[in-house]
């Protein structure tokens, strides 16, 4: 039992962090700190400066021009980044939709697409979730009829995140409805700029335009734009998702919210003292920083097995849970800190443009607060990780 | 023993809730919510129309009501049709003021409140004061027959639609001291009051208000000087039972968007209500439902008792409520997924209604604090 990184990953995060202190713009980490929103092209820079380094695609295996860093390595990267407020990696082409191609794909898909994702000329998003196909995923009914050369797809997609940017989306189409409902769905790309595709913002209740409804009428989709095999679909779903569940307890992404809850608490005043003096609140703020510490030598746990080699299994499940309830918490009580001033609608901050009502720090947080509510309903609601865990301890 | 209520006030809880399924639809609250100026005065006049501010006034001050429990019958209401209309700071804290300690001429103003043709906004807080209602540290300076303001006061809700602004400033003694504290009655023309005004999260405006060397005859200072905390103490103990009043409301209407959904939303081919791991929850939510409402009926049958034991029960209610509330409004949003996440779901404003109910006059530690210190008193 040895609580402590190696040399060999000490100097890694050594390198991470000075990689981070020189490449980061003082701009995007202003934005990020702030709680403002990030544009497409502040996006973009960042995935052009990491890969420019080689550390964009972390994941990658090195045939396809990755740094294969191990999970130990992932993880401190992961938290360097959080902890310098450098702006999330959108995952959806990067780390959702290539490591499907990597495994499924043919060589021309690999060729063309997983060089243009290293380079930013795609912008993908994900076509999984529909209006009756939400934790029910496979009950999914967007249809897709191959008519010679081409897949005609009918039908809506919802909870795009950030699909007002994308050029491409993957999508999960049902190509046989007389089936078992996993064994009839298949791996659909698609080109955004095909007519009959529509995009729609969904306003979400922070009046943030963040996830998007995306309409199919009568798409024309070429054969080669299936990935694997018809109707295989599902599996490589399943495979994606666990992906997408890498880097789920959100660690460093408490860690920089709670210095910035501590922060916000040493300045803030109560009954004449700091708010980080008050015993209720620094009680709440005990607590969480607890479950934290605890939840980050779970997650060391079991990355530590993942660079073994062994399968994340249900303690992925358990991450997701802890981290998010961990990261809500943390917002609720950033939000309880800044007192009157988390009621003014930051609208006018959130762009940028106009002066912050009372402290700088105070006018995103109700924003973030509901924002992140979304956290346990995304990606495999906290219900269905428990089914999970039930499931997989108990049997059924 | 009775928990029923009176005629009068079951009619007017009828009539309310009649005209707010009517007239306040999710559609006409959005549009509320997107003007510019945060309110609608259709709604407000029709709210005056059918008695509903004067049921906050007692006859004496021309209303017909005016305690506690017309208040929590009448904020409920507002709660459950997640109402942005300004009543708490028109009626409740303007109108309370002005009816405690002011003089002939200056309560002659009750009058135009209860029509809906004036409204009032209570300029208190202050950029530092946090919930200490006793921190003030904007300044009252008499010179000759005139009083001098200057200071600043944050996110004084209704203060761009008010005709007049109710500001405290001190006349005397420390920051935080209870004594030495004015109110004046401040008219929204006057010059060297300067308004920046915003929209809330949950609706409806507010502004960040300062004062430079405005002055003002003394005849608008509203009671004796220096001696304004009592009154305010008492209208912010009104406010307290309405807006715990208010998130009652808006948790019912939260539990029952949920039943509906629970019992409506198909997937894996049955209800979601169907699991027992929802149905236990959704119990959860309804017995801290039943909580909140019976620390909504203490708080009220305290507001005219002393202050202490009045204190006490609304301290009580607030921090019930801010737990109470809290899981309604987040077991609510998860309990739907996604959809509740949308701006233009019902549920996604009444959450942020009952959420922000904990950022004005104390949160739900700082009612902690005061249960604890009226308990040892």
């Amino acid at each position: 039992m040895d609580l402590s990184y190696s040399p060999e990953e000490l100097a890694f995060r050594d390198e991470v962090r000075s990689f981070l202190r020189d490449e980061l713009p003082k701009e995007l980490s202003d934005k990020v700190r702030s709680g403002a929103e990030l544009g497409k092209a502040d996006i973009e820079r960042w995935h052009a400066i990491l890969n420019a380094r080689g550390w964009f695609a972390q994941n990658w295996p090195k045939e396809f021009g990755g740094a294969a860093w191990n999970a130990v390595q992932r993880h401190i990267f992961e938290e360097e980044a959080a902890m310098a407020d450098a702006p999330r990696i959108v995952p959806f082409g990067l780390s959702m939709l290539a490591p499907v191609l990597q495994k499924f794909g043919s060589k021309a898909q690999q060729d063309h697409y997983l060089p243009r994702i290293l380079n930013g000329d795609d912008w993908w998003c994900q076509g999984y979730s529909e209006p009756g196909a939400g934790s029910d995923l496979a009950s999914l009914k967007t249809r897709a009829v191959r008519e010679g050369d081409h897949y005609i797809v009918n039908g809506q997609k919802t909870w795009t995140t950030l699909g007002q940017h994308a050029n491409m989306i993957f999508c999960l189409v049902r190509t046989d409805p007389d089936v078992k409902q996993q064994a009839g769905i298949s791996f659909l790309l698609i080109d955004m700029d095909t007519p009959g595709i529509e995009v729609r913002p969904i306003i979400l209740l922070d009046g943030t335009p963040e996830v998007n409804e995306v309409f199919f009428k009568d798409v024309k989709v070429p054969v080669e734009n299936l990935v694997g095999e018809e109707n295989k679909g599902w599996t490589y779903a399943k495979y994606l998702l666990t992906h997408e569940r890498t880097n789920i307890a959100g660690v460093g992404f408490s860690r920089a919210g709670l210095d910035t809850l501590k922060r916000i608490a040493r300045i803030e005043m109560s009954g004449g003292r700091p708010l980080i003096e008050n015993p209720h609140f620094a009680a709440r703020l005990a607590k969480v920083e607890i479950d934290l510490m605890a939840m980050a030598t779970t997650n060391l746990r079991i990355i530590s097995q993942a660079a073994g080699g062994a399968a994340p299994g249900v303690e992925s499940s358990m991450l997701k849970v802890k981290g998010t309830i961990i990261r809500q918490e943390i917002n609720d009580l950033t939000r309880r800190a800044v007192g009157p001033y988390a009621m003014p609608f930051p609208s006018e901050t959130l762009e940028g443009n106009n002066d912050p009502v009372g402290p700088d720090y105070a006018g995103p947080q109700s924003a973030q607060y509901f924002n992140n509510r979304k956290l346990s309903i995304f990606g495999g609601s906290n219900e269905i990780q428990r089914g999970i865990i039930a499931k997989v301890k108990m049997g059924g | 023993m009775d928990f029923n209520l009176t005629d009068e006030r079951q009619m007017l809880q009828d009539s309310l809730r009649r005209y707010l399924a009517d007239k306040y639809t999710t559609k006409v609250r959005n549009e509320i919510l997107e003007s510019e100026t945060g309110m609608s005065g259709a709604i407000w006049t029709g709210l005056a129309d059918l008695g509903v501010i004067g049921a906050l006034f007692t006859e004496a001050q021309g209303g017909f009501g005016g305690a506690g429990f017309d208040i929590t019958t009448v904020f409920e209401e507002l709660g459950r049709a997640g109402v942005v209309e300004p009543m708490l700071d028109s009626a409740i804290l303007g109108g309370r003021l002005i009816a405690a300690l002011g003089d002939d001429a200056q309560q002659a103003l009750l009058g135009d409140v209860i029509g809906g043709t004036l409204h009032l906004a209570f300029a208190h807080g202050e950029p530092t004061s946090r919930y200490d209602l006793s921190r003030v540290q904007a300044t009252a300076v008499q010179n000759g027959d005139d009083i001098v303001l200057n200071g600043r006061k944050a996110v004084v809700a209704n203060a761009e639609a008010a005709g007049y602004l109710i500001v405290s400033a001190r006349e005397s003694g420390a920051a935080d001291d209870v004594d030495g504290i004015s109110l004046f009655l401040v008219p929204a023309d006057s010059a060297g009051l300067t308004l920046r005004g915003y929209p809330l999260f949950a609706g409806g405006r507010a502004a960040e208000v300062s004062f430079d060397d405005l002055h003002l005859p003394s005849s608008t200072r509203l009671g004796a000087a220096g001696a304004a905390y009592p009154a305010i103490a008492a209208a912010v103990a009104a406010a307290n039972v309405a807006l715990a009043a208010e998130a009652l409301g808006a948790m019912e209407t939260a539990t029952e968007l949920t039943r509906s959904y629970l019992m409506t939303r198909q997937q894996f081919g049955r209800p979601i209500g169907t699991f027992q791991a929802l149905q236990h929850r959704y119990s959860d939510m309804l017995i801290e439902l039943e909580q909140a409402r019976s620390a909504v009926i203490n708080a009220a049958g305290h507001l005219e008792r002393d202050a202490q034991q009045r204190d006490l029960q609304i301290a009580a209610a607030r921090n019930l409520i801010g737990r109470s509330a809290r899981l309604v409004a987040e077991e609510s949003i998860q309990m739907h997924g996604g959809i509740a996440m949308t701006q233009e779901y019902e549920l996604a404003h009444i959450a942020k209604r009952i959420v922000m109910t904990d950022h004005r006059f104390g949160d739900t530690d700082y009612h902690l604090e005061r249960f604890i210190a009226l308990s040892a008193a």
